[in-house]
């Protein structure tokens, strides 16, 4: 079997009235400083400092420029209810680690790159961590109506052209077939 | 469309609008027959059809939504099932068809009596089939010119003879594609263009297809994709005689004491049962929800669920077997256009005493990731999963990546099997399913020893990086079969030869469960080509009065 059924099996299915208010949801995120629905907007900075880091801008968009974290909120308040609470105790306990790691520090958001890197090493193999790097991904990945991928950045990154139809040759090696 | 009343006692009842039932409801309603098509997902067109892979891979939008409909799992009857999702099929009118990889291979003609050739396997219920490859042919020919398959007759040298070669040539060579046949040929194998059920020209008023890439896993917005919703559904149709009735969630087929069925019993949309009355039924819901209604349907006279006299209900349950290996290449290939697979082979398909086990392989070049998925899962084990170099693997790999993937035989093994959760209930307060799959020890060692082959021919196609994925884990299952197979003994098998119950005179049950091996998986074009035979077989039975 492919690993890409074994995802299907990874996040919980929406209903469609979920997935109905997603997307009108995702349509007032279009701007990345639109409000958000489900979380409390510090602790969404906090969340996409963390986001920030699993795909960072260095140089390109990352998750920040893609809205990702408008992706997470939308899977909080619709798909993902019932994910709240790993990421409730998830960032209780990243918080609690940047106290001990950094006590001099005040947010996640405000972390040089070095520190979060180091933090998140030690958060890596939680439930939390993995729930937040897939919902990255997905955010910067999936079509902009879901709320992250905006202006198609995370397209644009992986060098996927977003066209109704397409030619051959295809790549480099159809090409030179001919 | 006409629409029948529940009264009414149309002629058939077909339970089920997918790869089978919609070539089904086509025969029929062109024979002459009334025909009402119980379909319990939603009955979208074209139009509706999109991009969006999160709604389509992770929110269910066109496929069994494990939340509404969930299932248990157990890998034998002595384990506790656990929920959680296994099994994966097209959930709306056209079912499977709409959203498949459009692989369309014809068995070989060794598949219909495998068990004679091969021998026994110890440890399984590997028969021969009570169909030849030649009683066949002329039906796989009627599906190919009829639904629209490209490919390049002639080209495989292991496939059986057949009597038209396809109506259409073969979809454009993708990178993989040249990658894997100038590796294959090196290896000494016979690489052939992939039959696919997908236009590569305009064909019977639709249009051909544009390459845009998104084809597995979604509905085709150019009606391209040659499923039952493009192709026979309209001309059943047409004829004024088939109703298609969306929404319907059938809950059981009516039988009454002199043993017949009557008819079947559904929720509609809104949820309330109506009885929907037939002269005969076809069930054809697929490989797991065909099992599962035939086992709710129960009754006085039949206490073990419908068809079932011989136990075979729901038994021999086969697995969508197969592994994934990927190589990265120097130069762009750019795999996420056009349709996932452009080159096959057959040189492993056959099974050879030789290897020390049963088992063999047809093994394609594709591209079966898209941006999320490749993103969480597609980049080697051993990369990054986040941070800066995380970042700069994706950027580099979605467009230098190509995959092959093996195609499996599963043996039929008789305690695999699907039957009724004891507790568990879906959102309509029917019971789930409960699937219980264990691989025989030849697949196992098959599986291993076809993924060496692939990493061969990764290597000879030049991939500076090779990276494989665990053949532990079966799993989820997008190949229904073999839960009602097919055979002469009423003992030993639910259908007859036909596809018609041992036990009702007017019910087939048409589907991927009557398969009575996996082939090399890519079992459509056979499932089609038994639907169009079968519905034959029911028209001339219903034309003389027997049913
Ligand atoms: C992602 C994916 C890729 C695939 N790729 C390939 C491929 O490349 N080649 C290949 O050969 N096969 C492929 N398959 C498999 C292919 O889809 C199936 O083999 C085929 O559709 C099975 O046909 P069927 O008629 O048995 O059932 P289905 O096509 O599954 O049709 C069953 C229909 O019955 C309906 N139904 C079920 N229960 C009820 C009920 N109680 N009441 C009313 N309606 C009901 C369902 O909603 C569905 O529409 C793929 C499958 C998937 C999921």
């Amino acid at each position: 079997m492919t690993r890409r059924e074994l995802l299907l099996s990874a996040l919980s299915a929406a209903t469609l009235s979920d997935i109905a208010s997603a997307q009108q949801h995702a349509q007032s995120a279009k701007e990345s400083d639109a409000a958000f629905r489900y979380l409390a907007t510090a602790d969404a900075r906090e969340i996409e400092a963390l986001a920030a880091q699993i795909i960072p801008s260095d140089g390109t968009p990352g998750a920040k420029e893609a809205g990702c974290i408008h992706f997470i909120d939308r899977a909080l308040e619709t798909f993902d209810r019932e994910k709240r609470e790993i990421y409730r105790t998830g960032l209780a306990a990243a918080q609690k680690k940047r106290a001990e790691l950094f006590p001099q520090s005040q947010t996640l958001a405000g972390l040089e790159s070095s520190q979060a890197i180091e933090l998140i090493r030690g958060i890596e193999q939680t439930e939390f961590f993995k729930l937040l790097r897939t919902h990255t991904i997905m955010g910067f990945l999936a079509t902009p109506a879901w709320g992250g991928n905006q202006g198609m950045v995370g397209w644009a990154h992986i060098g996927l052209e977003h066209k109704m139809a397409f030619q051959p040759p295809f790549g480099y090696y159809d090409g030179a077939a001919k | 469309m006409i629409r029948y009343k529940p009264s009414e006692v149309v002629d058939f009842i077909v339970i089920g609008s997918g790869a089978a039932g919609g070539v089904v409801a086509k025969e029929l309603s062109t024979a002459g027959f009334s025909v009402v098509v119980l379909e319990q997902g939603p009955y979208i067109k074209e139009k509706d059809f999109n991009h969006d892979e999160f709604g389509v891979g992770f929110q269910h939008d066109i496929s069994n939504n494990p939340k509404l409909q969930p299932n248990t799992f157990r890998t034998n009857a002595s384990e506790a099932a656990t929920l959680g999702q296994r099994y994966n099929y097209g959930r709306l009118v056209g079912g499977g068809s709409v959203h498949f990889t459009a692989n369309y291979w014809r068995f070989h003609p060794d598949d219909f009596r495998e068990r004679s050739v091969f021998g026994d396997v110890p440890g399984s219920s590997f028969s021969d089939w009570p169909v030849t490859y030649d009683e066949l042919e002329p039906y796989y020919t009627k599906a190919e010119w009829e639904l629209g398959i490209s490919g390049l007759a002639g080209s495989n040298p292991f496939d059986g003879p057949r009597s038209r070669p396809y109506p259409l040539p073969p979809l454009p060579v993708k990178s993989s594609g040249v990658l894997f046949e100038r590796a294959t040929k090196k290896l000494g194998l016979h690489p052939f263009p992939a039959p696919m059920a997908v236009l590569s020209q305009p064909y019977l008023g639709r249009g051909a297809c544009v390459h845009c890439g998104w084809c597995e896993t979604f509905g085709c917005e150019m009606r391209a994709k040659s499923s039952t919703l493009a192709s026979v559904i309209p001309m059943a149709e047409k004829t004024g005689r088939c109703e298609i009735r969306s929404g319907c969630y059938v809950r059981r087929i009516q039988s009454n004491a002199a043993g017949r069925v009557t008819g079947a019993v559904y929720f509609d949309s809104r949820r309330r049962e109506v009885f929907q009355k037939s002269r005969a039924v076809v069930l054809s819901a697929n490989g797991v929800e065909s099992a599962k209604l035939l086992l709710m349907s129960a009754s006085k006279r039949f206490p073990n669920g419908l068809a079932n006299s011989s136990g075979m209900v729901g038994k021999n349950f086969m697995w969508d077997l197969g592994g994934l290996v990927s190589g990265l290449f120097d130069h762009p290939l750019n795999e996420y256009k056009s349709v996932q697979v452009s080159r096959v082979i057959h040189d492993y398909y056959a099974a050879d005493p030789k290897r020390g086990f049963y088992g063999g392989a047809g093994i394609d070049a594709r591209f079966d990731w898209f941006p999320i998925t490749f993103g969480l899962d597609g980049l080697p084990p051993d990369a990054p999963k986040w941070g800066a170099d995380y970042k700069k693997m994706l950027g580099n790999y979605f467009t230098h990546t190509f995959s092959t993937l093996s195609h499996n035989t599963s043996l039929s093994v008789e305690t695999n099997m699907v039957d009724l959760d004891p507790s568990v209930k879906d959102s309509w307060g029917l019971p789930a399913p409960r699937l219980t799959f264990q691989l025989h020890p030849d697949d196992v060692k098959n599986a291993e020893w076809v993924q060496k082959r692939q990493v061969e021919i990764l290597e000879a196609a030049g991939a500076t990086k090779i990276w494989t994925y665990p053949l532990d884990d079966v799993g989820i299952s997008t190949h229904l079969m073999g839960t009602m197979r097919m055979g002469n003994d009423p003992a030993r098998s639910v259908v007859n030869r036909f596809n018609r119950a041992h036990d009702i005179p007017n019910l087939f049950i048409v589907d991927g469960s009557s398969l009575v091996t996996s082939g090399r998986q890519q079992p459509t074009a056979t499932i089609q080509a038994l639907a169009y035979r079968a519905a034959e077989a029911a028209a001339e039975a219903a034309k003389k009065g027997e049913l």
